[in-house]
């Protein structure tokens, strides 16, 4: 394996990172704290609470998620399509790296990224409301899940995009509404029962759920599907990957 | 001499069907500078890409040192240095930067010496914190070729260096190619200039809609296919040239004030005793005469529109 190449990579897209702070980190924080004084200071105030919990730390872990999963894609695609609009992308292909160790230097920056995001959420929420982790390990383990699975499918979108358009649809057009009706500031328990079952079909909730479950051990559906629908969520993501790169869709002629 | 790529029955079809490469077959020696010369849209690119992994053949095989550039490619691709076509580079990163970034993409530990020297070689110490988008054209071509040089490549392509680059730059980069030349890297170039094959190569290669046409040492190139004119500056203007002068192929040309003669370097006889003789005796005298000799863009040219 070709370690110094992964970390090369790694490094430069971790360089873009803190070169780009205001944009990578502060704004996220900041568009996060804004949810926190809208939902929860001035709509919360009028929802007592939500199965038993307050609806400012209800709605933590879906805002985490919201960032997360928004930010993992932006990362990720921008890091691969930016080297192929600027033709870059000549080294990485020209260079003694496989396929793999491409993908684990951007999708490893671009999830790092946003591990770190939604840790700095995480703490910027608390100066807001208590928080109880109750399953501070299950956790971590949905956070970095969700952050390279969307990385994946980040990486995905920065391939196939042939343009800044196409890069920005799939985030603003599907992610974002999913996320936002994926129980990011309800509890999908909340709705009416038909659209209850149009909801189940948002893989969001599944994560969402997953999550907010390891912080109150409340969940809309069972951990083990939670998990079970990120991993397949996950192998689709690899798979497609593996696609891209043994053909060379919009990579190689 | 060894070979140290050897490319056989290698060919490109794109997905619209066209035909970029057509049973190519090429030996490059170790330690050379090989031209690949061609008008554009001849496949010179193509090959490369292919070579440098950057586009898929159609069928054929290519061995870089040795190795398989698909079987083995981490082998393969750690010998060759790439300077593509375009200005293809990092504008935010630093000069430094961008070219640790290409030794450690390709495995290479960190050698901070290294890349000083790359950089001292290609006037670009100076330079080495400023970003890339401050850079003029020259300057950022030569950083292109630090971030190839920064893996201690044995083989440089070189895709078109000096396209667009002013003749004092084109010097220096001459130069550099020389030199790396003697430090044993292996050197293919493609270019629209003549001048800079005739000047630098020791083998040339022209490619042409897809074929190799022709692979020859310059030398040998320049003196096979070679011509030679003679150009006589007459003492008087004449009208016509005497009769006893038809069996030469002779031009009259300013109006009658020089006799041009192509003849052929390659050839036994080149004719050139008895053409002056015959001159004599018709009376026809001249002040001067010169020789000059074909150029290699002649030559190019003549082999294109054959091919």
């Amino acid at each position: 394996m070709n370690h110094r190449a992964i970390r090369a990579i790694y490094l430069f897209e971790m360089a873009r990172t803190w070169r780009t702070l205001l944009q990578s980190i502060v704004s996220p924080v900041v568009s996060t704290s804004l949810y926190f004084v809208v939902f929860g200071a001035a709509i919360g105030s009028r929802i007592s609470q939500v199965e038993g919990v307050s609806y400012g730390t209800f709605i933590v872990p879906g805002l985490i998620m919201l960032s997360v999963l928004t930010q993992s894609i932006a990362n990720a695609s921008f890091g691969i399509y930016f080297p192929k609009f600027t033709g870059t992308i000549y080294e990485i292909l020209s260079a003694p790296i496989s396929y793999f160790e491409i993908v684990l230097g951007y999708v490893g920056a671009a999830a790092t990224k946003s591990i770190i995001l939604g840790l700095i959420i995480l703490a910027t929420a608390g100066l807001f409301v208590p928080l109880h982790i109750h399953h501070p390990v299950w956790m971590l383990a949905f956070l970095v899940l969700t952050a390279v699975t969307f990385s994946l499918f980040g990486f995905i979108i920065g391939i196939w995009a042939d343009g800044f358009e196409k890069l920005q649809m799939i985030p603003m057009l599907v992610v974002t509404p999913l996320t936002f009706l994926g129980g990011s500031f309800y509890s999908i328990d909340m709705l009416p029962p038909t659209w209850r079952t149009v909801a189940l079909l948002n893989p969001v909730v599944y994560l969402i759920s997953g999550f907010r479950w390891s912080f109150y051990e409340i969940a809309d559906v069972s951990v083990s599907v939670s998990i079970g629908m990120t991993v397949a969520f996950l192998v689709i993501c690899l798979t497609v990957i593996w696609w891209i790169f043994r053909t060379g869709y919009r990579l190689k002629n | 001499m060894s070979s140290i790529i050897s490319v056989a029955n290698l060919s490109k079809t794109y997905g619209s069907g066209f035909k970029a490469l057509k049973n190519v077959n090429l030996e490059i020696k170790r330690g050379e500078i090989f031209a690949l010369l061609g008008p554009n849209g001849a496949g010179k690119t193509t090959l490369i890409s292919i070579i440098c992994g950057i586009a898929n053949p159609s069928e054929g095989r290519v061995l870089v040192g040795g190795e398989d550039i698909q079987t083995s490619y981490r082998k393969a691709r750690s010998l060759i240095g790439l300077v593509p076509q375009e200005l293809h580079t990092d504008a935010f990163e630093s000069v430094w930067a961008t070219v640790s970034f290409s030794r450690g993409l390709f495995g290479k530990p960190k050698n901070p010496a290294h890349i000083e020297k790359v950089l001292k070689d290609l006037s670009l110490w100076d330079k080495k914190d400023n970003k890339i988008i401050t850079l003029s054209g020259g300057m950022k071509r030569r950083v292109m070729i630090a971030k190839a040089l920064s893996h201690e490549p044995q083989i440089l392509f070189l895709d078109e260096p000096t396209a667009g680059v002013d003749v004092e730059l084109r010097k220096g980069m001459w130069e550099v190619v020389r030199t790396l030349q003697q430090s044993g890297v292996t050197i293919i170039l493609t270019t629209h200039y003549i001048e800079e094959a005739e000047e630098m190569a020791d083998r040339i290669g022209v490619i042409n809609k897809g074929e190799i046409v022709l692979v020859e040492d310059k030398t040998t190139l320049m003196q096979k296919l070679g011509k030679k004119r003679l150009t006589l500056h007459l003492q008087g203007k004449i009208i016509s040239l005497p009769e006893s002068l038809s069996q030469y192929e002779l031009d009259l040309c300013d109006g009658g004030a020089t006799l041009v003669y192509d003849y052929d370097t390659k050839g036994e006889r080149t004719g050139i005793t008895s053409l002056l003789s015959d001159l004599r005796t018709a009376g026809i005298r001249f002040n001067d005469l010169d020789t000059t000799q074909s150029s290699l863009e002649d030559i190019f040219v003549d082999l294109v529109r054959t091919s």
